[in-house]
């Protein structure tokens, strides 16, 4: 699995694609895969405001919840839908269709201090 | 020992496996300062006739052979035979908590249809596989009401269970969830004034009994558009099943709490029962406690298994919904058993019979309240203490009503009084006569 | 070989809501001896209509409905039942005969203390066996199973401590705990801080005392720990919190390894709790009734949850008047009707039986051990109490891993082992046979599992896809929680319900 060279990567396994001021939030390739079949997916609102590093919200399988933590800060504009009622994408798809949220970037140079795909490459390979 | 099935030369030899000479050897490596070095001060192992007396004669100095005028939260119905029959069965009896699916079909199949019973019965979507029992599923309530609206404050009616209340208060203490009391009215029902004054934008859940302490029916659509209209949860707690036989349900609330002592479970000084929790279908995953589903096995066919662990807390420890591990199967089966004998046409019934003989008892008597009940009522009784009246049933075998000057001071003066199909007109009779200072 | 069981017919059986059909009954009241009432007119108008699909069947369907659900089961009624830290051991019979005595179960909480002298002398005289069995002072049968003793010891500790001005803020809790320790400790308002255990499985004490601060109200802790292993340190363990001005907690989930072997309260535990059914062999009935008897050190005893039973001139009565008491955790007593199984069980054994099968739970235990080290990883090499714990670790070589061995145990006629718990142990298979073994079952279990670990190495598909021979197959666990029915509901077209029905009947003989 190659990890998207335009996405920038966290170390528990966020990505985010900026996009001018506003940016997506997903889950990866790797973190979907060691939580193995996703049951259920809890997102914010529409209108939360996300502080970096902190918890904003949770993915379960049959047997573990993980939290999922803001790779960087904003405030969330959309929240895909497709989710809550189709868990199952978020493990066929993680980079494309499941992504998680939209978010407007209240701190954009944030952004400076994740991953490359490279730099997240070697990370998994050396965890 | 009787239950210890090895013989001596057995242990000899599984000792000798094991590269040991004496059993001692298996605690011998502890330190000494922890070991216990006497018999423990208990009286030598007891025959099984020996047993069965013992117990007898603790029964005989209980009441016995009494007539009951008792509610209050626990209730003296027909226990139908099957219900026993059922339950004695090994495989529902001595098996433990439904996790390995392929081999507990049984106890999934009962629960699952447990979960629809509740449902059907309630007026709710999803029921989980039950409680402890109605008084710790009330605080399981509250506790999801604030999850969902991730408000703080809990408005409780005076009319719900005394006890179930003060269960309320020792759980909510130290999770910072205030608590406040709603009076009831003149006719006994919920003072709806009260509510509005006290119902702000902080209030998480509302929670009324009904049939309530005092056996009365509440205006539930009423409270529920007040509540609702203020962004809280409604919940509604039932602590006597067999009303929902014949009352309605309580469609409009959020979540329904209730003890099902009534469908099967005899009254055993107190425990064990159980109580459910029931609640519309978008808060499941904020239900506490386990719940069974349907799915299906690698042949295709249908199956169920536990579902939606990850609210519980060997998975979520501290985040977890609740600390609360086990339901109570065997008695949430009973419970079962006891929906599936009385059935559609029964449950109206027996509801129905408890109707007539509390309403046959209630015209002898003077009621402070006016507002409707169903099987048990306030009783007012004129002149002579509850105490004194109960004293007089005493000697006719007749076990009274509840005085409620424990509970609520100003009723000082009354009695809570139930009957249900087990009542006899003669000894409701014989009731009336006492009130009446014969 | 599969020695323990062979094939037979099952019987099949649709839902209760499929099989009932409208107009039939199980039930006949008697006639009633007063007039009708007219339920619209008594009810002020809120008279429900019928239950929608409730059940409707008679009573021989009733039972055998319930009796072809009962052989889809396992229990101990049927063989060992080797779950750990479960204690699945026999239920004795007469438990279940005297627990239905008349005046027992008949009797209604409320009735005045005058006419229920016996249930409370029951409860008097198990409360002072379960003292005398913890080493402790006092006992209350209030709460309804272990993780709701939890609750009221963890509450009891942050009265005391509350009662000596500050209730402190932490609760130390080993990573080999119950799952059940950290959520308990949130909701009594504490933050929880883990303690790591040490190569040897138990508290790493260093570790512990630089932990205890004073901002730590108490530590909860397991003995013998969810490995097996008794924490051999524990005096120096409650000495360290005590000396700080904290309590310890004892999760009793174990306590079938100690009754008349040690007793926590002589080695500085303030307050654990016991689980009537576990050590005190009242049924599991499928996930409950339980009973979590809490026993406190006399510093603790003030802050029971009332009432409280007292004696005045040989007479029993209900003591309200408790100033410094936690309050109630649930309504009326506790579950009387568990506690006079668990008395039973008691009475039955006396002190030396209980001490007897202590030591035949621990020769169980180290039998399993010692005869299938040779084919599974031992966790820790620490002398084992009642339970046993090897790790998946030569298994998962061949990509077989517990959940996978605990199946195929199905197939050979056994209840599985606990799967994957304790955490701090990676595939986990966790062993407690109880002493109401005999060595037959025993060397059938340690034929299956040896025979299983070379089925393993010659043939591992056969274990991945266990068990073959069950009724039902794996089930699909994550479909039930992606898209949850926790209900039945009626096919919209009736016609296509009495297919499934007849699809259902006609499925599942193997």
């Amino acid at each position: 699995m190659s990890y998207p060279d335009n996405f920038k990567y966290t170390r528990e396994h966020e990505w985010v694609l900026a996009d001018g001021s506003e940016g997506s939030i997903g889950i990866t390739e790797h973190a979907q895969h060691e939580l193995g079949d996703i049951v259920y997916v809890d997102l914010p609102k529409i209108g939360t405001k996300l502080e970096k590093g902190h918890s904003l919200g949770s993915v379960e399988s049959v047997k573990a919840v993980s939290d999922i933590y803001a790779p960087l800060s904003g405030e969330v504009l959309a929240v895909n839908e497709l989710l809550s009622q189709h868990p199952e994408k978020l493990n066929e798809d993680p980079h494309g269709a499941a992504w998680l949220l939209r978010v407007k970037l209240t701190q954009p140079s944030e952004l400076n201090e994740l991953m490359t795909a490279a730099d997240y490459e070697e990370y998994l390979a050396a965890e | 020992m009787r239950y210890l099935p090895k013989s001596d030369s057995e242990r000899a030899e599984m000792l000798a496996a094991i590269g040991l000479r004496s059993e001692e050897d298996l605690v011998s490596y502890l330190p000494a300062e922890v070991r216990f070095d006497r018999a423990l001060a208990i009286d030598d192992g007891k025959s099984e006739y020996e047993i069965v007396d013992y117990f007898k004669r603790r029964a005989e100095e209980n009441a016995i052979g009494c007539a009951s005028f008792l509610g209050a939260g626990v209730y003296n119905h027909y226990r139908p035979v099957l219900v026993d029959t059922v339950v004695s069965r090994g495989e529902f009896l001595t098996s433990y908590t439904p996790y390995q699916a392929e081999i507990a079909q049984g106890t999934l199949t009962s629960i699952f249809e447990f979960q629809t019973m509740v449902c059907q019965l309630t007026g709710m979507d999803v029921a989980n596989a039950s409680m402890y029992d109605g008084s710790s599923a009330v605080p399981e309530a509250a506790m999801m009401a604030v999850r969902i609206t991730k408000r703080d404050r809990v408005l409780v009616a005076r009319s719900v269970h005394p006890e179930y209340r003060e269960v309320l208060q020792t759980y909510t203490k130290h999770q910072g969830i205030p608590l406040e009391e709603i009076g009831y009215a003149k006719n006994g029902l919920l003072d709806l004034d009260d509510l509005r004054t006290k119902l702000d934008d902080r209030v998480a859940a509302v929670i009324v009994q009904s049939p309530s302490f005092f056996g009365i029916l509440e205006q539930i659509e009423e409270i529920a558009e007040l509540v609702s209209a203020k962004g809280a949860v409604l919940v509604v707690v039932f602590t006597e099943a067999v009303a929902l036989g014949l009352i309605e349900p309580p469609k409009q609330a959020d979540i329904v709490v209730g003890e099902l002592q009534s469908f099967a479970t005899p009254p055993s000084y107190g425990g064990p029962y159980a109580g459910i929790i029931a609640s519309k279908e978008k808060y499941i995953r904020q239900l506490p406690g386990r719940l069974v589903g349907e799915t299906l096995d690698a042949d295709g066919h249908r199956a169920f298994c536990l579902t939606l662990a990850t609210r519980e807390q060997h998975i979520r420890r501290e985040k977890a919904t609740s600390n609360i591990c086990t339901n109570q199967a065997l008695l949430a089966l009973m419970a079962t058993v006891f929906m599936t004998v009385y059935g559609k046409a029964g449950l109206r019934e027996l509801a129905q019979q408890n109707l007539s003989k509390a309403h046959y008892l209630a015209s002898k008597l003077n009621l402070p309240f006016e507002a409707p009940f169903f099987n048990e009522f306030v009783a007012r009784t004129n002149g002579t203490s509850p105490d004194g009246i109960n004293s007089k049933l005493a000697e006719r075998k007749i076990i009274g009503g509840l005085p409620l000057a424990r509970f609520y001071p100003e009723l000082k003066d009354c009695m809570l009084l139930c009957a249900t199909e087990m009542n006899k007109r003669e000894d409701m009779d014989e009731v009336a006569a006492a009130f009446a200072g014969h | 070989m599969i020695k323990k069981v062979s094939k037979h017919i099952v019987q099949n059986e649709p839902l209760l809501f499929e099989l009932s059909s409208p107009g039939k009954i199980g039930y006949q009241l008697p006639a009633l001896d007063v007039p009708e009432v007219d339920a619209v007119q008594a009810l002020g108008g809120r008279v429900r209509e019928e239950i929608k699909d409730f059940p409707e069947v008679s009573e021989i369907e009733a039972l055998r409905h319930f009796t072809r659900l009962s052989t889809w089961n396992y229990a101990i009624d049927l063989g060992l039942y080797p779950l750990g830290s479960c204690t699945m051991k026999y239920n004795p019979r007469i438990n279940e005969v005297v627990a239905r005595t008349e005046g027992l179960a008949w009797a209604h909480p409320y009735q005045p203390d005058e006419l229920s002298q016996g249930c409370m002398e029951v409860i008097a005289a198990l409360e002072r066996a379960l003292a005398e069995i913890t080493g402790l002072d006092a006992v209350t049968l209030q709460p309804a199973a272990g993780a709701h003793g939890e609750f009221t010891g963890v509450l009891m500790i942050r009265a005391l401590l509350e009662s000596r001005g500050n209730p402190r803020k932490t609760i130390l809790v080993p990573d080999s705990a119950h799952g059940t320790n950290p959520a308990t400790a949130m909701m009594v308002g504490y933050t929880v801080k883990n303690i790591k255990s040490n190569d040897r499985g138990v508290v790493d004490v260093a570790a512990l005392e630089r932990h205890v601060t004073d901002d730590v109200a108490g530590l909860m802790i397991t003995n013998p720990n969810t490995v097996g292993v008794f924490e051999e340190d524990i005096k120096k363990i409650t000495a360290i919190l005590h000396g700080k001005g904290a309590l310890v907690y004892m999760d009793g989930a174990n306590m079938n390894a100690l009754v008349g072997v040690a007793r926590p309260g002589d080695l500085g535990v303030d307050v654990m709790h016991l689980n009537l059914h576990k050590t005190f062999s009242t049924p599991h009935g499928g996930g409950g009734p339980g009973s979590g008897a809490v026993a406190v050190a006399s510093v603790l005893t003030p802050f029971l949850p009332g009432p409280r039973l007292q004696s005045r001139d040989g007479k029993w009565s209900w003591n309200y008047d408790l100033p410094k008491s936690i309050g109630r955790v649930r309504a009326f007593y506790g579950n009387f009707g568990v506690l006079v199984r668990a008395l039973a069980y008691i009475m039955a054994h006396g002190g030396k039986g209980l001490r007897q099968a202590t030591l035949d739970a621990l020769l169980n235990a180290n039998y399993i051990r010692t005869l299938l080290e040779p084919y599974y990883e031992l966790a820790f090499k620490a002398p084992s109490m009642h339970e046993c714990v090897f790790s998946d670790d030569r298994q998962a070589k061949k990509g077989v891993r517990t959940g996978d061995i605990a199946k195929r145990l199905i197939d050979y006629g056994f209840h599985p082992y606990t799967v994957s718990f304790p955490l701090i142990v990676r595939g986990a298979l966790m062993i407690e046979p109880t002493e109401t073994e005999s060595k037959r079952e025993l060397d059938l279990f340690i034929d299956a599992m040896i025979s299983i670990a070379k089925e393993v190495e010659d043939d591992p598909e056969l274990v991945l896809t266990a068990p073959h021979s069950t009724r039902t197959r794996r089930v699909d666990e994550v479909s039930a929680a992606r898209r949850p029915v926790v209900r039945w509901k009626p096919k919209p077209d009736s016609t296509e319900q009495r297919d499934a029905v007849n699809d259902i009947v006609h499925a599942g003989v193997h």
